[in-house]
Parts: structure tokens; sequence; C-alpha cells
């Protein structure tokens, strides 16, 4: 659409703009203005310069959960956005089925995070717990309190349960926008049905599959409630994410320098992932 | 096409187990499951559930969430519409970057802001009030309601605004009684989604109350480390924490699916 060139415009984004600079801007500050001081208590700072940063740079601590975390938000998309896709491809397209659907799928979206642990929490302990209990008859030697590999693989199943429907109903949405007529054309040419996916469903959904991806990357490069209530970061450090790990180094030890150095390396890292993952699709689209 | 149905339907049924498991436990007593497994309520009981409603810490954790949720939606999604529409309608310096700018927003981790937040709003003296997480969950939900608003803006053809002016409509009348009607749905889409993010956000809801202002999913996870654990009451609160979620589903059931879909990247 053609945009007509109005400075009056600025007029209209003011509120946005203080609203948001107030909650953004400030707290910002304040975090880039602990990363360069040190203090030993009683509002006393001293300068520090980069010492944080290269601190945080260097700790092993800091290496093993970003590896942690990078590789979480791996698994998640590589389970999530191709389960969800084949979910909304199979999903009715009318009738009183697609409510159904709709509604029910959405209800964990709409879940408080930290009841999302909590249930799973409950649901997957070892002696009491449907899941725990149920792995467990079946020879599993399963106790997500424990074992690490265990914590992983409930840690992962609690995200797909809480969040592959974000990427259905986006997917579903593609496909119902995608009009009756190049099904028909499909239909005349003789096209299978692996054809059809292939060179109308998957060009078509295109835009929404970035937004799926860019969302449920952020999303659960950020994941913070629902692993701090169903594993607290343990087995000892096996689910302590980067956020987990922040919250204990600035709520739990008050480290307020590194934790403020360690918050912009962070949001840094999700800026430029983010911005890598929108460019690549993005290219790919143009081409 | 039988084989096709099936996969919904395996999925649907992932998705309850945990929340069966859930609202079968909240009818338990604390006994029953401490002391073992049971796939249904033994001793059907309604206590934990009335624990709940005659106790004020409990409910008054509803009511305190509900306020500043209900708050915080108005709020983002009364000024988001004219930034939406600025955005929809005109080129202005800066533009792409501002929007770019805000939706930056979107990724930044509630854990690297709640000290900060805990501070500013203790200096501005709205520590603990309703206003005070209603104002910080618009961080992330004014720009996801812009998002949304302007993807559904764009979709109105520009006639409209121009016959409107041609026929004497002034800008705040014309935006008032003309527009907003034209893009209910959108409006609609763009409340549902900013009441969920702020109904299930928990870090930053905690971090700014104490007593006054404190949310259910506060009051839930002190319940769960001070005085043991109360698995049955945990549960019942949790099963009511969805009935809110799933009442607003209901009403935009046929506009989710849109939401997302039309806002741009």
């Amino acid at each position: 659409m053609y945009k007509q060139v109005n400075q009056k415009a600025w007029l209209l984004v003011l509120p946005v703009v203080v609203l948001v600079a107030f909650n953004a801007i400030i707290p910002l500050m304040t975090v880039v203005n602990y990363s360069v001081q040190e203090t030993f208590g009683d509002n006393v700072f001293f300068w520090a310069g980069v010492d944080w940063f290269q601190q945080i740079l260097n700790s092993p601590r800091f290496h093993d959960a970003l590896l942690r975390q990078l590789l979480f938000s791996a698994i998640i998309l590589a389970i999530e956005v191709p389960l969800g896709l084949i979910i909304a491809l199979a999903m009715p397209r009318k009738g009183i089925g697609v409510s159904i659907c709709l509604i029910l799928m959405a209800l964990p979206l709409l879940i408080p995070w930290n009841v999302v642990g909590a249930m799973w929490n409950i649901f997957a302990l070892p002696e009491i717990g449907l899941l725990g209990k149920g792995l467990n008859n079946l020879g599993f030697d399963y106790n997500y309190t424990r074992q690490p590999v265990t914590a992983w693989f409930t840690t992962v199943l609690m995200d797909v349960w809480h969040w592959t429907s974000l990427v259905v109903l986006l997917c579903y949405a593609g496909l119902v926008s995608i009009p009756d007529d190049y099904y028909r054309a499909a239909k005349i040419d003789g096209a299978s049905a692996w054809a059809v996916f292939r060179y109308i469903q998957l060009p078509k959904l295109k835009r929404v599959l970035t937004i799926a991806v860019l969302l449920r990357f952020m999303d659960s490069f950020m994941i913070y409630t629902e692993v701090k209530v169903l594993t607290g970061g343990g087995p000892g450090n096996a689910t302590t994410f980067l956020s987990i790990d922040l919250d204990k180094m600035a709520l739990g030890q008050f480290d307020l320098g590194p934790a403020a150095a360690m918050s912009l390396i962070y949001f840094l890292i999700i800026l430029l992932l983010s911005w890598l993952f929108y460019t690549l699709m993005m290219r790919n689209e143009a081409q | 096409m039988r084989k096709r149905s099936l996969i919904p339907i395996i999925y649907i049924v992932f998705l309850m187990l945990p929340i069966y498991w859930l609202v079968a436990m909240s009818f338990k007593t604390t006994n029953e499951i401490l002391g073992g497994f049971s796939l249904f309520p033994q001793d059907f009981t309604l206590e934990n559930y009335a624990k709940i409603f005659t106790d004020s810490t409990w409910y008054s954790g509803y009511i305190n969430s509900l306020i500043y949720v209900v708050t915080n939606t108005i709020l983002s999604v009364a000024v988001a519409l004219p930034a939406a529409y600025a955005f929809s309608r005109y080129r202005f310096l800066g533009d792409k970057h501002l929007f770019f700018w805000l939706l930056t927003n979107r990724m930044a981790p509630a854990a690297v802001f709640a000290l900060p937040f805990l501070q500013l709003y203790s200096a501005v003296g709205l520590f603990d009030t309703h206003i005070a997480v209603a104002l910080a969950h618009t961080l992330f939900n004014v720009p996801l309601a812009v998002w949304i608003l302007e993807g559904f803006m764009s979709g109105v053809p520009k006639e409209l605004d121009e016959t409107a002016y041609v026929d004497g409509y002034s800008f705040p009348r014309f935006f008032v009684r003309i527009f907003i009607p034209t893009i209910a749905a959108g409006i609609g889409v763009a409340c549902f989604f900013c009441f969920m993010f702020s109904w299930v956000e928990m870090l930053l809801a905690k971090t700014l109350t104490s007593v006054d202002a404190k949310p259910i999913v506060a009051t839930m996870t002190r319940t769960a480390s001070t005085s043991g654990y109360e698995l049955g009451l945990l549960a019942a609160a949790g099963t009511l924490t969805i009935i809110p979620g799933a009442f607003v589903i209901y009403f935009v059931r046929n506009y989710i699916a849109k939401g997302f879909a039309l806002g741009r990247v």
C-alpha cells in the first residue's frame, strides 16, 4: 500500500514510545550502570570498566549454561516446528471439529507458566505421578529429580506440550488462507499429495513459519519459570539454562556487577540470533 | 482420511493428560496423594476448593491477578491503537527503526529486567500496586498489540479513511465512530493476546508485589515452598487458574488463528 509521508504521525506513536521507553530504557540503563561498576554495599560504587564482561565471557559456568541453552533451543525447534506443521496439515478444515481442536489446543497456552511447571512436576513424579509411575511400570528407570537425562527429557516434553500449539495455530492460519483455486489446479494436473505440500503449501507457509521459528526461538531461549518450578535447574546444574543461572547470580548471590554484564551479553545474543534467523529466512524468500 | 484425523486426536489426548492429572489431584486428600498411586480420586473431596474460596490470602490472589491483567490489557490496546494506525497509514522519520525497536522489547528476558524493575518501581512509589504490574507488562504487550493491530489495519483499504474525510469527519471522530468498529475483530485478537501474556507471566508480577497486590501465581509458589507439600491445595489453585483462559478462548475461538498470522515480521 502506498503510504503518505506525514511527520505528525509521531504524535500518534508518542504514547507508545513514552510507555515502552519508561519500561525499557531506564531499566536497561540501570543494568548498563551496574555492569561497569563494583560495589561493597552501602551504595558506594567504583568504576570497574569491562572487568565483569571479561569475567563472564571467560567463566566456564557461563559457557556451560550457554551451551545447555543453545542445545535446548535447537531441540525445541527441531521437534516443535515439524510436529506443529504435521498436526496443522492433519486438522479438519470445516465443521464443528475446527472449533473443538482450536479451543482444546490453545488451552496450554493460557495456563500460567508456574502452573505449567507445577503441573508437570506432579505429573512426572516417579512414585505418584501418572507419567512417572507409568514409565516406571513399563520398565524404564525414570526419576527426573535424580537423573540428568530424564530431567532433560521431562523438560523438553513439557515445552513440547506447552508450545507446539502455537506453531499449530500459526500454520493452520497460513493453510486456511491458501485459495481453493490452487488445490483445484493441482488436482487437474494430477499432482501427488507430496507435490501439493512441496510446491503449494510449503511456499505459502513461509511467512508464518518464519514467525513461528522466531517466536519459539526467542521464548525457548528465555525459558525460566517452567523449568524453575519443574526442576529448579537440577539435578546438579543439568537444566540450569541462562535465565536460571542469571537469577541465581542476581537474586541468589546478589553479584550485581557480573549479573548485569551477563544480562547484557544474554540480550545481545538473543538479538543477534533472532536477526540472523530473520535475515536467512527472508533471503530465501527473496530468491 | 481416517488415518489423518488420528493425528490431532492423539495430540489432544497428549495435551489433556497432564491437565487431567492436575484436576484429579485437586479432588484428592493430601493423604491419598502421598499415600500412593491412584488413577481416580478414591476419597472424593472438595476441601481443597473450599479452602481457596474461604481463605482471603488465596482468593484475593485471583482478584489481584485479574485486576492487573485487565488494566494491562486496556492500557496496552488503548495506546497501541493510534500507534498501529500511524504505522499502517503513514511514513515518518524513523518509522522502520521505531517498529523494530518496539519488537526487540519482545526479546528481552524477564530475568534481565526483574531487578531493575524492582528498583524503578520502588523509586517512583508504585511497588506492590496493581498499576506497577500492569505497567511492567506493557513492556512486552504493547509491542505485541501494535504488531497485531498493524496487521489488521493494513488490511483495511485507505479509501475508507478518504471517504470519511470527504464526508467531513474529523480524525478523532472518524477513528472512534468508523475505524474502530471496522477492525473490531483485530482489537479482540489483540486483547486476547495481551490478556494471555499478562495472565501467564509470573517473574515480574512476583518481583513487583509483596502483600497488597500479590498475584495468585506468587501465592502458589510460596505455599509450595513454605508449608511443605500441600499438593492437593496446589492442584486446586492451579486448576482454577485455567478457567479464565478457557473462558477467553471460547469468545475468540474463530479469530485466534488469525491473530499472529496477520502481523508482519
